[in-house]
């Protein structure tokens, strides 16, 4: 018996779509609980091959919903990209995947979407630096990219095909500073998997050529909201990401989020590209929530968790006291502050 | 005034008569927000100038981070 029967079963996909399938090569980016939800997914439904990247290494902390991992992942601290590795190839051997421990910034996505030419990139970072890169790649190289994120019992998901649908800037315009983050608001697995519902569902529709849902898909999987937006109005002529003069923005060092270790403080500073606002009345009202005293003036606030102090300037600077690790420091900056 | 926002019926204090006013009503920051009134998607440079009416089906989505 064909292992993917069921599959081929159902008619939009049928034996042909399947051969498709089998062809193609999606890269994964981020192998955190969207990660490992998506590779699960599309690994089982017989994806050709599979590339998943990610910097970080599995911690007690990430098995309540990153469903590949296992107790024996956290106690020898191995890299998810390399835990993932294993599972998968347990899960279906027929899957060529490639694991890389990597932090996905500008340089290295850009080799990998040109040496690998993926048909999709899925989107399962934890921050919109690396969405804002992965939303610039796509349109560089031509190849589309499904967004999706969570927080709480929330979700969102979009598909972006370059030269057709908005990009991410479209919509956004800037990477938004201080919102909400699953290490501050919390998440619950069920979010995770209505956002990987439709990555996936969008996936497996890309590697057969059938028209995607174009529209931004919304939901509060506690409180049985679900909506539909149609955002193709949105799309805008001048983005320096997918209009008609194009920087790429984001691919540009200039751009980025800078990490930088102050000599002989024991403190990473982190400078975001342009100077502006950030907005921490949400982030303070969660601390506070938790019990975390913030001190707080005019120009900055600060607080201290994981036993490390934040001091987050209003002009967007942070300082991460107690650690020259900027791997570390760049971690527990998107963890807390997006 | 009564809106509905995101499927439930909404009562909006009388000061709150643009998209940004109604955004900022609900501390959502206009950056990360996509805005549609009665199926109509609000360009974000709109925001300050576009009024809301009472009985108007608004839909707002934001943007978070996590994965
Ligand atoms: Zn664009």
């Amino acid at each position: 018996m064909n292992r993917y029967s069921r599959q081929q079963l159902f008619a939009p996909i049928g034996e042909k779509g399947q051969q498709c399938i089998r062809k193609k090569h999606v890269l994964i980016i981020g192998a955190g609980a969207l990660g490992a939800a998506n590779a699960e997914t599309l690994v089982r439904a017989g994806v050709g091959k599979v590339t998943i990247v990610d910097r970080d290494y599995v911690e007690w902390s990430n098995l309540q919903r990153q469903q590949l991992y296992t107790e024996d992942d956290a106690a020898k601290q191995l890299p998810k990209a390399i835990a993932a590795f294993a599972h998968l190839q347990a899960i279906n051997h027929d899957v060529v995947v490639e694991p890389i421990v990597a932090d996905a910034d500008a340089r290295v996505l850009d080799r990998l979407v040109a040496r690998g030419r993926p048909d999709v990139i899925i989107d399962s970072t934890d921050n919109f630096d690396v969405r804002m890169i992965i939303n610039d790649v796509s349109q560089k190289y031509d190849v589309p990219w499904i967004y999706g994120a969570c927080v709480g019992s929330y979700g969102l998901s979009y598909v972006i095909i370059p030269n057709e649908t908005p990009c991410l800037r479209c919509l956004l315009e800037e990477v938004p500073l201080g919102i909400a983050t699953c290490d501050i608001a919390g998440i619950i697995s069920p979010a995770v998997h209505m956002v990987v519902a439709h990555q996936t569902a969008e996936a497996l529709k890309i590697c057969i050529h059938a028209p995607v849902n174009r529209k931004l898909v919304s939901f509060d999987i506690w409180h049985g909201q679900y909506r539909m937006i149609d955002v193709q109005k949105l799309k805008k002529d001048d983005c320096p990401s997918c209009g008609k003069t194009r920087t790429y923005p984001a691919l540009q060092y200039e751009n980025e989020t800078k990490f930088a270790v102050l000599c002989g403080r024991e403190t990473v500073q982190i400078r975001p590209a342009q100077r502006r606002e950030r907005e921490w009345t949400a982030l303070i009202s969660f601390l506070q929530q938790k019990g975390i005293q913030v001190v707080q003036n005019d120009y900055l606030c600060s607080f201290t968790v994981d036993g490390r102090r934040f001091v987050v300037f209003s002009d967007g600077r942070v300082f991460i006291h107690g650690t020259n690790d900027i791997q570390e420091a760049k971690k527990l900056y998107y963890q807390y502050l997006g | 005034m009564y809106c509905i926002i995101n499927g439930e019926t909404i009562h909006l204090p009388a000061h709150v008569r643009t998209v940004a006013q109604l955004l900022h009503h609900f501390h959502i920051h206009k950056k990360i927000a996509i805005v549609e009134i009665n199926m109509h998607i609000v360009p974000k440079e709109d925001y300050e100038h576009t009024a809301i009416a009472d009985g108007d089906r608004i839909e707002i989505v934001h943007f978070v981070g996590g994965g």
